[in-house]
């Protein structure tokens, strides 16, 4: 029972990590398609 | 699939009679090692056709994978790690396995390293791909640590068999959702770069215009 500590460890630590990296593609996706969005507003404007 | 890899590996596999529950690592550890070897050698590929056809999707496909990689390859060194201390009782030993992985994991960190600090992308990325062939030396040596030089880290477990058939399916289940997971997260990351790619053309354009 005692070793269970490091396999709650290391199953948390896989799945913290991966949810991450999962949302930091995910956020990097929505901010550059913002700013694309900007973008073509301003070469449309211009 | 995942949820279903998860209850295999902590619910339905059978103890191991030795090591215990910390054994049940070993479900998620060897996958995570397997995605890593199969994201590296898509670097691999993906450098070489981009230095002999200058494709960017190449450059792009060999960019995702190398970050993908990292990530994969910090898991199996800090489950790895946290596997150790119970069953060796130290935390870190300079074993070959151990060294060579950390060897390729600093390999990869210099290849998203030379992209994020090149002064041109270009140069970036023609740099990142001779360091994307050239490192990929260092993934067999990897694989083949625990053949060649003794070990401290356990040796290949299907040849030897002895295995109990449950083990393998949980082990073959998770290994074939790592590698889903990894195409998932394929096509998200290329998406990402060439999006990126092209904000970057959008913004040169918009330069050459004023």
């Amino acid at each position: 029972m005692e070793n269970f500590v490091y396999l709650f460890a290391a199953y948390s630590l896989i799945w913290i990590v991966l949810f991450g990296y999962v949302l930091s593609i995910f956020w990097r996706q929505r901010g550059l398609e913002r700013e694309l969005e900007r973008l073509r507003d301003k070469s449309g404007q211009g | 699939m995942m949820v279903a890899a998860l209850y295999l590996a902590l619910l339905w596999a059978p103890t191991e009679a030795e090591q215990g529950n910390v054994q049940r690592i070993f479900y998620f550890h060897v996958p995570l090692a397997w995605v890593s070897f199969l994201a590296f050698f898509v670097v691999f590929v993906g450098s070489l056709i981009y230095l002999w056809r200058r494709s960017r999707w190449w450059d792009a496909l060999a960019h995702a994978s190398a970050e993908i990689g990292v990530v994969f390859t910090t898991l199996v060194l800090v489950t790895g790690s946290i596997w150790a201390r119970p069953i060796w009782g130290v935390w870190w030993t300079w074993d070959p396995r151990l060294t060579t992985t950390t060897i390729m994991w600093l390999i990869y960190l210099a290849y998203l390293l030379v992209r994020s600090y090149a002064t041109e992308s270009s140069q970036g990325a023609r740099f990142a791909a001779v360091l994307g062939i050239v490192g990929f030396i260092d993934v067999p040596l990897v694989a083949l640590a625990i053949v060649w030089w003794r070990t401290l880290h356990p040796g290949p477990i299907i040849p030897q068999g002895g295995v109990d058939p449950s083990m393998l399916f949980v082990l073959f289940f998770s290994l074939a959702t790592f590698t889903l997971f990894y195409v998932l997260l394929m096509m998200g990351r290329v998406r990402l770069r060439l999006a990126q790619d092209r904000l970057e053309e959008l913004k040169y354009q918009r330069m050459q215009g004023d």
